[in-house]
């Protein structure tokens, strides 16, 4: 059952397509990865999606709501929630108000003062923020930074969340960590969406990779077709791969 | 809400303050001079646009640069409804008036610039008075013949007292919507509108009502302050001094706390009342330096350095204390 | 309109719209290389209007040898201010962000540094010289020599600084700058010379522009907010930090104030800002510009 899907998706800047008539689909349930060297389109897709800026051609539909048009704060409410690549946290603010800022406006209705409080704090316990939530962002290292953009997002009840390299810059120890934070959230039913370059992860924990090249999808498949596949090896010879393991 | 903010020790302390101040200007037109009034008119003015520039600009990080233009339209305003030939509406229905008219201007304009990128609002808020200035000529000389407007004067006492219940009001919206969510929502679009918008805020809406708010304080104080000039012109109204001193008080006075405007306006007031008189010139010039010394050297403003003096003040209080162990306290 | 209206409605377009085209140019350099929003460029036009007038009635130089000497000096302290001040403000800004918007109001502290200077040495009434007034006759309508001097000029030197930043070498580590000036760095371009440059630059085209303002208008020293905005609507207009754009808009705005000055005289500075509105609703990103 597709939560998630587009067909024909297509972004132009300037005269370069930056994404080129991509198909795809993600379903409920499901932890699908996006993969593909640098400059292979994947962060695009995920602002074409999240409508940081429009698309080209081509259609995207949520739940069945075609995406075309609508502004972020829509696809938002719509139930659809992301992490940013540079991280773009709240920085002089605490990592509460952080994850307010989620609770208060991620939802189609208005949450009361109470409501979003509570929910701001069982999305820092998810995560294991607790102990620093009256901190201001900007003291916190890059790694609970991270974690502080997942809780935002997570307040922001979406039932698909789009994670764009989570574990850029994170130790092999902190990889496993974010291995497991990102299966316990689609335990609790929320689809995942993932743009990622470390192989350890995206092996591990996702059910599905598609696999983008110079803005086309070159492949798609469960990790161990992705593996195999020739072309896809090709195009990371000479890549710098994380191996992360 | 969280009734033991309010009773804890520092809140007294700051409450009991505020009463004080505020008696103190209740009762000072009794025994102060009518130019010390006067000064304080000024001061109380400066406040009011300062506080409400913050209210905007402070958190956003959209620098508004349209004071001018919407206390002008407040001055107008007042003009249209207290001209000399007799008031239409009673003073404070006036004061309102001019508060609407700016929100509704405000609301307009916003909606066409505060979708774009910030650099695009500045240059349309620094054009506006220019602009308005413009028009108003344009209509006084050839719609109605004949340049400036008289008002029914007011003495300086009333103006005083009707810019306290400005001022108040305008500390009261200022205070009210940094604790509310809509404050958390302009403070998050300063800190990363794309993140902000990602994550459900309406940004473009958020923007205009909070930049309409502050119009509205701006609007309240020039109709107030018209009659009390009791004749006013485009010059006079839009003159882009109004929009340059706001930004200035702020800077100097630190925009993170609510009372770093206020002292701010309140000193760089009756610097400029005093150095007016003295230095009409050079009081222009060493303001316009001041402002790129002040935006170079000390970009937090006065109640920027509150924090580093308290960190510096902390370490020495532990160090006296328990002979070198230096625990750090948590600031309250 | 019958052909005479439309002769003057032409020239004096074309002249309005040159210096527009300058004065754009100028801020438009300041803003889309060294990132300046410089609100105190129509300060720097009066100030060289000023200098004209001055070197023409006290030392009897005429406005275009004095040029000579205003380009020059202009030049010199629009990379001294760059060098001193925004340097100083890059330096110590945290983010690029932050930077665009203390320069911002820095340049409008600046605006009311000189226009206060100017005011202490000039004062504030306004003042006018006469030099080749003597008429001109173009397709029947006669306009003043200096004016057309001074569109000649306008012309010859917006096309020449456009030709610059396009095709030379300088040009194009200024364009490189602009665009990405870490990248630029790493490519050999010297970040804190190329800055104050075009910074200079900028301020250079502001002295030219007043230098011609002053041979055909009278000046005073309130004169300069009137142009930032004029500045400011055609780089919104032609797309911030688009040279070219603010080249065409200067022209489009010149002949739309000659035809709304037809109608009615008092209202160009509303049709400009009518224009502006009207574009920054229906295309965010100007004529012709960059994101």
């Amino acid at each position: 059952m597709p939560i998630l899907e587009g067909q024909g998706v297509t972004k132009y800047f300037g005269g370069l397509a930056a994404v080129s008539n991509v198909d795809f689909h993600v379903d409920q349930g499901e932890i699908v990865g996006l993969i593909g060297p640098n400059g292979a389109g994947k962060t695009t897709l995920f602002n074409l999606i999240s409508a940081a800026f429009p698309i080209s051609s081509g259609e995207m539909r949520f739940k069945g709501h075609k995406l075309n048009g609508l502004k972020p704060h829509q696809i938002c409410k719509l139930g659809v929630s992301r992490t940013f690549q540079e991280t773009k946290v709240f920085a002089n603010i605490s990592v509460l108000q952080n994850v307010l800022v989620g609770a208060f406006f991620g939802t189609p209705t208005r949450v009361s003062a109470a409501d979003a409080a509570r929910e701001a704090s069982q999305a820092l316990e998810f995560v294991g923020l607790t102990a620093m939530s009256a901190l201001p962002t900007k003291d916190l290292t890059m790694v609970n930074q991270k974690r502080t953009e997942v809780a935002r997002a997570l307040a922001t009840k979406p039932e698909l969340l789009l994670l764009d390299e989570l574990m850029a810059g994170l130790t092999p120890a902190e990889v496993s960590e974010a291995m497991e934070l990102v299966t316990r959230i689609r335990d609790k039913g929320i689809t995942v969406f993932m743009v990622e370059h470390v192989m350890k992860a995206i092996i591990g924990i996702c059910g599905r990779i598609i696999v983008l090249h110079h803005g086309e999808k070159i492949a798609e498949g469960t990790p161990q077709e992705i593996t195999a596949n020739k072309t896809v090896i090709e195009i990371y010879l000479g890549e710098e791969t994380h191996a992360g393991s | 809400m969280d009734i033991s903010k309010f009773t804890s020790k520092k809140s007294l302390l700051v409450a009991g303050l505020v009463l004080a101040i505020l008696v103190f200007l209740a009762t000072f037109p009794t025994y102060g001079s009518n130019s010390e009034v006067g000064i304080w008119v000024t001061i109380l003015m400066y406040i009011i646009l300062t506080v409400s520039w913050v209210m905007f600009s402070g958190t956003t990080g959209y620098m508004s640069l349209a004071v001018a233009a919407f206390f002008g339209i407040g001055m107008y305003t007042a003009a249209f409804l207290y001209p000399k030939s007799g008031p239409l509406l009673p003073l404070p229905a006036v004061v309102i008036m001019g508060g609407l008219v700016s929100f509704v201007f405000a609301l307009l304009t916003g909606l066409v610039t505060l979708r774009l990128k910030g650099m695009y609002f500045a240059i349309f808020t620094f054009g506006f008075s220019v602009l308005l200035y413009h028009l108003m000529v344009y209509y006084e000389l050839q719609i109605i013949g004949y340049r400036g407007q008289r008002l029914t004067p007011i003495t300086n006492v009333t103006a005083f007292y009707i810019l306290i219940i400005v001022m108040v009001l305008t500390l009261l919206a200022a205070y009210l919507i940094r604790r509310s969510r809509l404050g958390l929502a302009m403070q998050s679009i300063g800190e990363s509108e794309d993140a902000a918008a990602h994550m459900g805020v309406n940004t473009t809406m958020v923007k205009v009502i909070t930049f309409a708010i502050s119009a509205f304080f701006m609007g309240a104080a020039g109709a107030a302050l018209a009659p009390k000039w009791e004749y006013i012109d485009p010059s006079v109204a839009f003159n882009m001094f109004y929009s340059f001193m706001p930004v200035l008080m702020a800077v100097f006075g630190g925009m993170r706390e609510l009372y770093g405007p206020v002292i701010g306006a309140a000193i760089f007031a009756y610097t400029e009342r005093t150095l007016r008189l003295r230095f009409p010139y050079y009081y222009m010039l060493s303001f316009g330096i001041a402002l790129i010394l002040i935006i170079i050297y000390l970009p937090g403003g006065l109640t920027g350095l509150v924090p580093t003096l308290k960190d510096k003040l902390g370490g020495v209080i532990a160090r006296l204390r328990k002979g070198g162990q230096s625990d750090r306290h948590a600031n309250t | 309109m019958d052909k005479a209206t439309i002769v003057w409605v032409i020239i004096s377009g074309l002249l309005n719209g040159s210096i527009y085209a300058l004065i754009a140019m100028g801020l438009s350099i300041q803003y889309g290389v060294a990132k300046v929003l410089n609100l105190s460029h129509g300060e720097f036009i009066m100030v060289a209007a000023w200098l004209t007038f001055a070197f023409f009635t006290s030392f009897g130089i005429n406005p275009l040898a004095s040029a000579a000497i205003t380009a020059p000096l202009f030049l010199g302290i629009g990379f001294l201010i760059h060098r001193t001040i925004f340097t100083t403000l890059r330096k110590r800004a945290p983010t690029p962000a932050a930077f665009e918007g203390n320069s911002l109001l820095v340049a409008f502290g600046l605006l009311y540094v000189v226009q206060n200077i100017a005011l202490l040495i000039w004062g504030g009434k306004p003042r006018a010289y006469f030099w080749l007034t003597s008429g001109v006759d173009i397709l029947g309508v006669r306009f003043a020599l200096n004016n057309v001097i001074a569109l000649a000029v306008a012309v010859a030197l917006g096309v020449a600084f456009y030709v610059f930043v396009n095709r030379s070498r300088l040009g194009k580590a200024i364009r490189a700058a602009a665009q990405d000036p870490a990248t630029a760095g790493l490519m050999g371009i010297n970040i804190n010379w190329v800055l104050p440059l075009c910074f200079g630059l900028g301020a250079l085209l502001a002295g030219i522009a007043g230098l011609l303002l002053s041979m055909c208008y009278s000046i005073s020293t309130f004169m300069g907010i009137g142009y930032t905005v004029i500045a400011l609507i055609v780089v919104a207009l032609g797309g911030l930090g688009s040279i070219p754009g603010s080249f065409i808009g200067g022209f489009i705005l010149g002949i739309v104030g000659s035809i709304v000055v037809q109608f009615e005289s008092a209202l160009s500075m509303v049709a400009f800002y009518a224009l502006l509105m009207i574009l920054l609703v229906a295309r965010p990103k100007g004529l012709l510009g960059k994101t």
